[in-house]
């Protein structure tokens, strides 16, 4: 059985013109020990789906769903109190800004400890061994020091590294990392997305792994699903999705990164067209009719999210249309 | 346009009123261009100094892409706040069009220099209509009556893509993706020569992203615009320009011709670098690229080779002599490499 499962997941939030869907009716699990991206661009609803996750929902959120189920637990049915009982527990959270997310005023130990004491899980002594064991896994040199230190005395990567020591501390079953690398260097982000990696088939710690970047993601990924105008439009195995993108927004999201050795340098670029939808008030249809570039009459009604190959889902009326002839304005087969 | 710019007696020729001018020409020259700030100190107390530009000679010849590349901190900021005249270098200077920057005046600066910033949420005033954010140029340097800075207005609106209701807009009400087109039509309403493009499209989603591109790359054919283009996106800089040079710590490390640069780098920062980009090729995995720490304090710089604690070649000799920025022979670049 999955870790995770959520079916037909909502989050609506009020708002001065009526009701925002963030997230609608999104169906998605994640398996033990695996790596699953969900990929989007912001607003798509990718970061509303993580905090849902983590029961950290602003609290005019409203959350609905037919199933989120967290190793046979109900998410939907327990207590504020239960999901305390589960964060930093069971499921950690690591955040894009380092920076905001640890407490300026506590100390690196301080704050790499609460969890673990939070939830009982042994003495202080205990807590800042598994603290200075962990901070040596990330690759943070004297460690023990370390712990004395406050966030601003880190440098960025280093307060990410804190930050992942920090996350593993319990020895969760599911972290939640929300676009962990994105406010740190190239070179950084290497080292820090190779660490992720490492650990978490080191641990058997399934991860979300939310993010923009698809070069982030065709390099980390067992699973990706890739997330529109607050809707899943396309899940699949990550070479799947490179090799066959069957829905024309994940398309089109490929070809407008420039891919080095094949766009020439100085050519256009083939770029989306238009902007993301509203989600305010009710979305009817497919969202991406406006920008698409097979859009018909039937793309008035909502698609089914079609199942493709083993694995591989899409939410368009011509997701099962051979690629060829569903890209007319690739010019591919000219020689 | 010309009722305006016929008003505007500014000296030399401009590429605006030919595109097909001099080039060749070189539009901005950086000669050993430097900027030291000093940290703490006080009445009695001597503060450190810190070069976070040292010693930096460039040539970007006209109608061309310097791309600017390397980490946070590395100096790629302050450098582009100098050649806007928004911060006076220590020592150096900067030609523009062969004119010394120093001792220029800021106005007449701004009719050649413009930039484009990264975060188009903060750099237009959320106060400010539109077309109040796209004259504000020409009413800074009182051009045109109302009635034709309106006409210019519409004008830019139409090329970069923004439709005519716009003018009467709040940035609050466009994306972001609009937000830039609209601070690229305030950057080049001025038909400056030299467009500075700190990060362009970092904060906007791809797909909007391949949009700006575009249009930059539109508008730089369309009026022979010469762009310094800074980014950490390296498949956007690949794209983009046409020579590139690579900063570490204040200094420039490696420059030269785009396709050699990103084909055969010589430095091994450059190629760090270029193996920690990660292209979207799944089962490649993330590269281990050996740099190991981040960058060293740039106010206690190491000897040498500012490189050398995080470079894999490192030998004796880079720890005790620093290597000069040399054309290698054979070919058209610089680097700055004792074992290149």
């Amino acid at each position: 059985m999955a870790l995770l499962e959520a079916r037909n997941l909502r989050v609506d939030l009020p708002v001065d013109a009526g009701t925002l869907h963030a997230v609608r009716g999104i169906d998605f699990h994640v398996e033990r020990g695996e790596m699953l991206c969900l990929v989007g661009e912001s607003g798509c609803g990718k970061s509303m789906t993580s905090l849902a996750l983590m029961g950290l929902l602003p609290r005019r959120a409203r959350l609905t769903a037919d199933c989120l189920d967290f190793d046979g637990i109900d998410l939907t049915a327990i207590s504020a109190r239960q999901r305390g009982g589960l964060r930093g527990l069971r499921m950690a959270m690591i955040f894009q800004e380092p920076m905001t997310a640890l407490n300026p005023s506590y100390t690196l130990g301080n704050q790499l400890c609460e969890a673990f004491l939070r939830h009982r899980l042994g003495s202080r002594q205990n807590a800042r061994e598994r603290a200075i064991h962990l901070l040596e896994r990330v690759g943070i040199s004297a460690a023990a020091e370390r712990l004395d230190q406050y966030p601003h005395q880190l440098s960025g990567g280093l307060r990410q590294r804190v930050m992942i020591a920090m996350a593993l501390m319990c020895k969760p079953d599911l972290i939640i990392a929300d676009e962990p690398t994105t406010a740190l260097d190239v070179t950084i982000q290497a080292q820090i997305l190779r660490l992720l990696r490492e650990l978490q088939q080191e641990s058997g710690t399934a991860v979300i792994f939310i993010t923009h970047d698809l070069g982030v993601v065709a390099r980390i990924a067992d699973r990706v699903a890739v997330m529109y105008a607050g809707e899943v439009i396309e899940a699949a195995v990550t070479p799947a999705l490179y090799a066959r993108p069957s829905h024309p927004y994940t398309r089109g999201l490929l070809s407008c990164i420039p891919a080095p050795g094949k766009t020439p340098p100085g050519s256009r670029l083939q770029a989306i067209p238009g902007v993301v939808p509203s989600l305010v008030g009710h979305v009817e249809g497919c969202a991406f009719r406006n920008r698409c570039p097979l859009a018909e009459a039937r793309c008035e009604t909502t698609p089914p999210f079609m199942a493709l190959n083993e694995g591989h889902r899409a939410r368009c009326h011509f997701a099962d249309r051979p690629m060829a002839s569903a890209t007319p304005s690739q010019p591919e087969t000219i020689s | 346009m010309n009722a305006i710019l016929s008003a505007e007696a500014a000296p030399g020729p401009s590429p605006l009123r030919d595109p097909h001018a001099g080039s060749g020409e070189i539009a901005l020259e950086l000669c050993a261009l430097s900027k030291t700030f000093t940290l703490g100190g006080g009445f009695f107390r001597q503060g450190r100094t810190l070069h976070a530009v040292n010693d930096v000679s460039l040539r970007v010849p006209r109608g061309q892409v310097m791309g600017l590349v390397g980490e946070s901190g590395c100096g790629k900021s302050t450098l582009a706040k100098m050649l806007l005249g928004l911060t006076t270098p220590s020592d150096g200077d900067v030609l523009i069009d062969g004119r010394p920057l120093r001792g220029a005046d800021q106005k007449k600066l701004a009719r050649h220099v413009q930039p484009i910033f990264q975060d188009p949420y903060s750099s237009l005033n959320p106060r400010k209509r539109i077309e109040q954010i796209i004259a504000l140029p020409l009413a800074i340097h009182a051009m045109g009556n109302s009635g034709e800075r309106r006409r210019r207005v519409a004008e830019m609106l139409d090329l970069v893509g923004l439709p005519k209701r716009a003018a009467q807009q709040y940035p609050g009400q466009l994306s972001g993706g609009q937000r830039q087109r609209v601070a690229i039509a305030r950057a080049l309403i001025m038909r400056p020569d030299i467009v500075i493009c700190d990060e362009p499209t970092s904060a906007l989603d791809v797909s909007v992203q391949a949009q700006i591109l575009n249009l930059l790359l539109d508008l730089k054919r369309e009026f022979g615009l010469t762009y310094l283009f800074i980014s950490h996106d390296l498949a956007v800089v690949e794209h983009l320009v046409d020579r590139l040079a690579v900063m570490y710590l204040g200094r420039i490390v490696e420059e030269g011709p785009r396709a050699q640069i990103f084909g055969a780098p010589r430095h091994p920062y450059t190629q760090a670098l270029l193996a920690s980009a990660l292209t979207p090729e799944p089962g490649l995995g993330v590269p281990d690229i050996g740099l190991g720490d981040e960058m060293p304090d740039p106010a206690n710089p190491p000897t040498g080779c500012a490189f050398h604690p995080r470079c894999p070649m490192a030998v004796d000799r880079c720890r005790s002599s620093r290597p000069v920025l040399e054309g290698v022979r054979g070919d058209a670049g610089r680097v700055a490499c004792h074992l290149a």
